[in-house]
């Protein structure tokens, strides 16, 4: 009786999952990103080369760390005319011999070789896209194809932009020393904003594909995170706001690629599993009383995510919340949702009240003038909404931004009032701190 | 007799599933588990969330403990459950077998069920979605 051959899927899952966490220690060992890379893609060669024949190891991490270092070593040792190391073959399982080797290899220390993976990705010299491309090329390992397709660029200019970032990385000390408290927090601040970061590059993808994908990466990272740092509520925050987010994508297009406002998304073609993940993180987040952006940005989301119907929506709970956010965070995109909300659940008037101060720093903003246009309209102020909107439409980023006010015009032109309620468009669909 | 088939597995591995593989497993699993209802064979079967939606309450102190995660930091993780209704463990095994050919990796641990109390609601639970 012999198993089955693995199924080659599996392989290639097994080896996805494993790669942060091999690539971290590997570059403990090597000190350097590329001699690190190189090991790793040693070792997958040999997995895809022995694992059909022998089965895959009982531990894939501990087996690609070990036979990654042990072929680098045997490389240089060539080099060096000396005597290669025993092939992998014998190292197709670990046995209890090796087990105290991959122990030490592992040592307990690989959070923080994680955590430095992640953090050197996130140089502060680095503008924001080299360090979303050098995270999903080197963390989530994604090919430059593959990441120059979700950009838009050739690859060859991708792989040019990845090699100025990698270039910059080299040329700075990577912190090696085990950080202590303080430092481990900051380096965790910069990495969650980093992965954020992906989550937007994919969200503002609109209707391109394989862009979109990003944000399935950006949750597999902050997973990745949660589970190195799971007491940390930010860390709950940040997954729970992006699960809830990319939960609602089969409905934030329509056929032609329009975006649909919140309040008109068909909810039944929400994921109901992101959402499940999603409540149950900002409850256990909660718990800890220690909030903080993420974490009140995902309780902004799990509210629309526990409305069944538009209708049901908590507006006065989600401008509470952004007030919370206000206070921690002052940025006046926030004070827009903010406005946004209120209006909800107090009127036009009251929204249009709190719209009207951010005129000065929101004047080149699409989302300001679309919004006070629908509050004017709302308050019968036709000839100011058009004003507003018009604005909006010239302010546009990309068609389908613009074709969506064009339809609110439209509608002013046509139905008239009837269908008011729909024109508030509320902004909290789009990541609040993503915009400026 | 009731068996449980406990479902240990990597759950970075299947998180790491693309959406095709995701619809690939789910289909393999769905012809073995549409012959386990057509025999009469399959009882509850429940898939959870990762561990990183886990809390656990430790219960050894007074007041009991609140901590964030699972109860054993472990490689593999308990993903999700199936009750089977088989005449012995052999026949529990063959099920368990045709599973895995379906969703190579991982364990299944086979447990025989002490107490089987059915959900007292009658009706299928919701999905939690709410």
């Amino acid at each position: 009786m012999s198993a089955p051959d693995p199924d080659a899927a599996w392989i290639a899952a097994a080896l996805t999952a494993a790669r942060p966490q091999v690539l971290a220690a590997l570059l403990r060992v090597f000190r350097d990103l590329d001699t690190a890379e190189e090991a790793f893609q040693d070792a997958t060669l040999r997995a895809l080369r022995t694992w059909p024949r022998n089965g895959p190891p009982r531990d894939v991490v501990a087996w690609m760390i070990l036979v990654g270092r042990n072929a680098t070593l045997d490389g240089k040792r060539r080099g060096a005319r000396l005597t290669p190391l025993p092939p992998e073959e014998a190292l197709s399982d670990l046995g209890d011999a090796e087990a105290p080797l991959a122990e030490a290899i592992d040592a307990g220390s690989y959070r923080d070789d994680i955590l430095r993976l992640l953090f050197i990705c996130c140089h502060p010299e680095l503008p924001a896209t080299q360090q979303i491309a050098l995270a999903l090329r080197i963390v989530s390992g994604l090919s430059v194809p593959r990441i120059a397709r979700a950009f838009l660029v050739t690859e060859a200019a991708m792989e040019q932009r990845i090699t100025r970032a990698k270039a910059r990385i080299a040329r700075s000390a990577v912190p090696y020393g085990t950080p202590g408290a303080a430092e481990r927090t900051a380096r965790l601040a910069a990495v969650a904003a980093m992965v954020y970061l992906v989550f937007n590059a994919g969200y503002s993808a609109g209707t391109h594909a394989e862009r979109a994908e990003l944000c399935d990466e950006a949750v597999r990272l902050a997973r990745l995170l949660l589970r190195l740092f799971g007491t940390e509520p930010e860390v709950m925050g940040l997954l729970a706001l992006m699960l809830l987010q990319h939960a609602r994508t089969p409905a934030r297009f329509d056929a032609e690629g329009r975006i649909v406002p919140l309040d008109d998304q068909d909810r039944a073609l929400w994921r109901g599993p992101l959402i499940a993940e999603g409540l149950a993180l900002v409850d256990k987040a909660m718990r800890h009383r220690s909030p903080g952006p993420y974490q009140i940005q995902a309780a902004i989301a799990a509210l629309h995510a526990r409305a069944a119907r538009p209708e049901d929506t908590d507006w006065a709970g989600i401008a509470r919340l952004y007030e919370a956010l206000e206070r921690m965070q002052p940025s006046p995109v926030v004070s827009l949702n903010r406005a946004s909300a209120v209006a909800k659940a107090e009127g036009p008037a009251a929204g249009l009240a709190l719209a009207d101060p951010l005129a000065g720093s929101l004047d080149g903003y699409f989302y300001f003038h679309g919004l006070r246009g629908a509050f004017l309209l709302q308050l019968g102020r036709t000839g100011e909404a058009r004003e507003a909107m018009g604005r909006a439409i010239a302010l546009a980023g990309t068609p389908a931004e613009a074709a969506q006010i064009r339809q609110q015009l439209d509608r002013l032109s046509g139905e008239g009032p009837a269908r008011e309620k729909n024109l508030t468009r509320p902004v909290g669909d789009r990541p609040a701190d993503a915009s400026l | 007799m009731l068996y449980t088939i406990l479902c240990y597995k990597d759950e970075d591995v299947v998180t790491a599933w693309s959406a095709e593989e995701e619809a690939a497993v789910m289909g393999r699993l769905a012809r073995v588990h549409e012959g386990l209802a057509r025999a009469g064979k399959l009882g509850p079967s429940l898939r959870l969330l990762p561990t990183t939606a886990a809390t656990t309450l430790r219960k050894a102190g007074e007041p009991p403990l609140v901590i964030d995660g699972p109860f054993a930091e472990t490689k593999e993780q308990l993903l999700g459950f199936y009750v089977v209704d088989v005449a012995d463990l052999d026949e529990a095994l063959a099920i368990a077998r045709d599973l895995a050919a379906a969703n190579p990796g991982g364990a299944y641990e086979l447990r025989p069920v002490l107490l089987y109390n059915p959900d007292p609601r009658g009706a299928a639970p919701g999905t939690g979605t709410g």
